[in-house]
């Protein structure tokens, strides 16, 4: 088990900038998910930390040993990958015993080793068949075996579940989450699907164009977004955007004037000044169909609905970039082309700069 | 390996080049002097030497335009669907597996002015008034060779062809055939287009595989004047004359001329690659 | 309606049986030849002046003939070291040339690359005296050893082309697993890369088997002594009583002992060899 450390980490391909100025702690035994839209990095600095990628600069650090130009095979480390890449001329058994035979571990120990693992993932049956021969979800286990049985001190997937079917995608981050239980080591999970990332991580790092954007627990995420790339990423369906402007208000609370000749919308207090351009976030589950009392309420047409079973997502047009989303119950009779009040949960508002950053209330108290 | 390499194929080359430039023999090698081009002035007045320059571009240019019809040919009808089509796509092997020396004796022997069972046929089907020399005769001689070499690259030509026939898109056709497009025109509108790459890539392959040869020639006619082609110069002058000298300086030149062709064609393909 | 029916169905099948006709006459032409060496070969003496689609009465003295006028055994044997020694040097150089140019870059790959295809187009009669030389000067003239050396000459560079075209084609992610698991190139050669390439070795073998075995230029120029001969010199110099009197069914009977063989290996191993040929000659 390791805690890591990167530090001010650059990465350059040719001449082109890929990770900037990276710097993260992860503490031992720790499950952290990198998380971001395709080409965002993550999978850059996964493969930077076991040593497949060189480090164009900066230093990466494992329980304050300096690993930087260390090989993959002195680092301590076992990864999954996102195609399994199991040896297809060997026998699972072989598989998971390659890396074991390769530091001239003793048989009898690898036997042991290997049988124990496929136990606790339930391939003991398949010890002998060839990778062709088996299904995707029991390739995915003899992957995570073979890094299992290693005993690694640190645990890297690269996007291992994105090649199975839903179902099996569910009942493999259930594994996931016990196997991390289980051996309590520090694992490092990177994924493009926010609901992986918000069920398994202890922490997420958010990562965008080669930048950290945030790293907090999933809730601190969803909760209190750094920016608006952050809140938009996080919680499906996405969050709500409306572009408005700060006006005078009477009184502490802040009054933000809301494009599209909505009404004011009233708010408990922020750091910004008067006229500043703002847009406003809040999560559909905020949204209240139709208004309540205190609410902001808008006018707007639905658009469409679609019905999920557990709730129904309406998508109604207020004149904004985007169709604004709320949540209703699945009984719900509402039509396309129903003119429709909506109402806007004040409390429950975000609001962020024209920079994207959010802005942190006004009050002296903390968030 | 590219020691290996180098030591196999570039220091040989190297020498060869160097050996064109001296007067060495092959029974002094050590009083061989330095005669700058001298050599090569020579060569370019040999009227043998353009003989079998002449011959080895009839030779090429020849077989590979009746390698790439016949060729074009098989491929096409191999392409079609018909039982035993395994069986004939294997069948055609046959003459390019067979080593190039025993190609050459057995057509020989067919060819054969008294036993040779071409004459036989051709006299008894009253083609012919009377059996001929082949092989012998200067007016037949290299066409004859080149025939035989026909017989037995076809195949090779033939399968790549038909790799070239068997990846062009399906669609093509099936939107062809619901237009209601003659067949004929299908093909050239749409197949030889189509195949263009390929043709080209295996095409001009053969060409420079077929201005080096030597095998055939050797085994069909000996050091013939009237049929030899350039490597038969090179090696008559270097082996049976020992003018190492010399013939190096004729090697040298075959080297040159075929290196050049490919030269040509290696930045061509290069450039053609990076405009798809 | 039964008229234009008729005339179609006459259309058809005039058009299968024109298109079978075809196939006939591209089956005799390619098989003629050798189905003519096998007659000719079963025929002896004053039969052999007769020209008849098969031998009254088949006699295997040619064969006989072949093997005691000249040491053939030998000639055989000579080409199977030879060739069978050129393949495992050839595959064994290739193989490990082929992992660095397929999987690891480096600046002037490409040219590199280029370079090998051009090495393989170079005429033969180039490098012949200055292969003569090298040959002499290690004292391996008139020994087999001098051909297994001179062949690598064009089989180094076709067993390269081919297998770095399909070590290309390896999953880069099953070498990362390798190295993750703490395996040096060697091991990750030898462990996880050959056996993957199994059937491009049998092929790419199979066709530099072919090539040496049929090699004649070299064989002919550097050994001197009939023991010495591989089999393509062994055909062409067999010579009979007197210089304009070949002895052509002896000649036969050595054609078609050597071809045979050939002929049900390539028979055999048709598909593979056919991709290979393909995959060498349409990426290049």
């Amino acid at each position: 088990m390791a805690a890591i450390r990167l530090h001010q980490i650059h990465k350059r391909f040719q001449r082109t900038e890929v990770l900037r100025d990276m710097s993260l702690d992860i503490p031992d035994g720790e499950f952290v998910v990198f998380v971001g839209p395709s080409g965002c990095g993550k999978s850059t600095l996964l493969r930077m930390i076991a040593g497949l990628e060189d480090v164009s600069a900066g230093a990466i650090h494992f329980d304050g040993e300096d690993v930087t130009d260390t090989a993959p095979k002195a680092r301590g480390v076992a990864m999954v990958f996102q195609s399994y890449a199991l040896y297809p001329h060997m026998s699972v058994y072989d598989n998971l015993a390659f890396g074991l035979k390769l530091a001239k571990t003793q048989r009898q120990s690898i036997r042991e080793r290997v049988e124990s693992v496929a136990r606790t993932l339930q391939i003991e049956h398949l010890l002998q068949r060839k990778p062709r021969e088996l299904s995707g979800g029991q390739r995915q286990r003899v992957a995570i075996g073979r890094a299992i049985v290693r005993q690694p001190r640190v645990f890297l997937f690269d996007e291992p579940l994105s090649n199975l079917d839903a179902a099996l995608r569910v009942q493999m981050r259930l594994e996931l989450q016990r196997l991390h239980r289980d051996l309590g080591a520090t694992m490092i999970y990177v994924t493009h699907d926010q609901v992986e990332a918000m069920t398994l991580a202890d922490r997420i790092v958010i990562l965008n164009g080669g930048r950290i954007e945030q790293v907090g627990t999933p809730r601190e995420l969803y909760q209190r977004p750094a920016n608006r790339f952050v809140a938009g990423f996080i919680g499906s369906p996405g969050m709500n955007f409306l572009a408005g402007t700060v006006t005078d208000s009477p009184g502490d609370d802040t009054e933000i004037r809301l494009d599209a000749g909505h009404p004011p919308l009233r708010i408990p207090p922020l750091n910004t000044p008067t006229g500043a351009a703002v847009t406003v976030g809040i999560r559909p589950e905020h949204v209240h169909g139709p208004a309540q009392d205190g609410d902001c309420a808008l006018h707007g047409t639905v658009i469409s609905l679609e019905h999920l079973g557990n709730e129904t997502h309406v998508y109604v047009d207020c004149d904004q970039d985007q169709p604004l989303v709320f949540i209703d119950h699945p009984t719900t009779t509402i039509e396309p082309g129903q003119v429709i009040t909506i109402g806007l949960s004040a409390a429950d508002c975000l609001v962020f700069d024209t920079d994207g950053q959010r802005v942190p209330p006004a009050a002296t108290s903390g968030p | 390996m590219l020691t290996v390499l180098a030591m196999v194929a570039g220091w040989p080359l190297a020498r060869t080049i160097w050996l064109g430039l001296t007067d060495a023999s092959l029974s002094t090698p050590e009083a061989a002097e330095f005669i700058g081009l001298d050599n090569f002035r020579y060569l370019l007045q040999d009227p043998d030497w353009w003989r079998a320059v002449s011959n080895t571009l009839v030779f090429a240019v020849v077989s590979v335009t009746l390698e790439t019809l016949l060729g074009l040919g098989i491929a096409l009808a191999l392409n079609a669907h018909f039982r035993g089509r395994g069986a004939l796509r294997a069948a055609i092997l046959i003459p390019w597996a067979i080593p190039t020396v025993v190609s050459a004796q057995m057509w020989n022997w067919m060819y054969n002015d008294v036993f040779g069972v071409l004459n036989h046929i051709l006299v008894g089907m009253g083609l012919l008034n009377e059996p001929q020399a082949w092989t012998a005769s200067p007016s037949t001689a290299l066409l004859a060779i080149t025939l035989v070499d026909v017989w037995k690259t076809t195949p090779f030509m033939a399968l790549l062809l038909l790799a070239g026939l068997q990846m062009l898109p399906r669609d093509c056709y099936d939107s062809a055939r619901v237009d209601g497009v003659h067949p004929l025109r299908v093909f050239w509108r749409v197949t030889l287009p189509l195949l263009r790459p390929a043709l080209v890539v295996a095409v001009i392959f053969r060409l420079l595989d077929a201005l080096r040869v030597f095998d055939l020639i050797y085994v069909m006619s000996g050091n013939n004047r009237d049929t030899m082609s350039m490597s038969v110069y090179a090696r008559q002058q270097l082996v049976d004359f020992g003018d190492t000298g010399y013939g190096s300086a004729a090697a040298t030149l075959v080297f040159a001329i075929i290196a050049l062709l490919t030269a040509i064609y290696l930045t061509a393909a290069r450039v053609g690659r990076e405009d798809t | 309606m039964t008229r234009r029916h008729g005339l179609q169905w006459l259309q058809r099948w005039l058009q299968r049986a024109s298109f079978y006709v075809l196939l006939g006459i591209i089956l005799i032409y390619t098989v003629f030849p050798f189905y003519w060496a096998i007659v000719s070969s079963l025929k002896s003496g004053a039969a052999l002046f007769s020209v008849e689609l098969w031998p009254p009465a088949p006699h295997w003295d040619n064969y006989v003939a072949v093997f005691r006028e000249q040491p053939f055994g030998r000639n055989i044997l000579n080409s199977i070291i030879v060739a069978v020694s050129t393949v495992a040097l050839s595959l064994a150089l290739a193989l490990t040339a082929a992992y660095a140019l397929g999987r690891m870059r480096f600046r002037g790959r490409g040219l590199l690359l280029a370079t090998i295809l051009g090495v393989s187009m170079f005429p033969q009669v180039a490098v012949l005296s200055g292969m003569f030389e090298l040959i002499r000067s290690l004292g391996l003239y008139n020994n087999i050893a001098a051909l297994v050396l001179s062949y690598l000459i064009f089989t180094l560079p076709f067993t390269v082309w081919v297998l770095t075209t399909f070590m290309r084609q390896l999953p880069r992610e099953l070498e990362e697993a390798a190295i993750i698991d703490g395996a040096g190139p060697f091991t990750i050669l030898t462990r996880v890369f050959m056996p993957l390439m199994g059937p491009a070795m049998v092929t790419t073998g199979l066709l530099a088997f072919i090539a040496a075995w049929n090699e004649f230029l070299f064989a002919l120029t550097f050994t001197l002594s009939a023991e010495q001969r591989t089999v393509p010199v062994a055909i062409a110099l067999i010579s009979g009583a007197s210089s304009h009197e070949l002895p052509w069914g002896n000649i036969m009977a050595a054609s078609v002992i050597v071809t045979l063989p050939l002929v049900g290996l390539v028979l055999v191993f048709q598909r593979r060899i056919v991709a290979g040929l393909t995959a060498g000659a349409v990426k290049g």
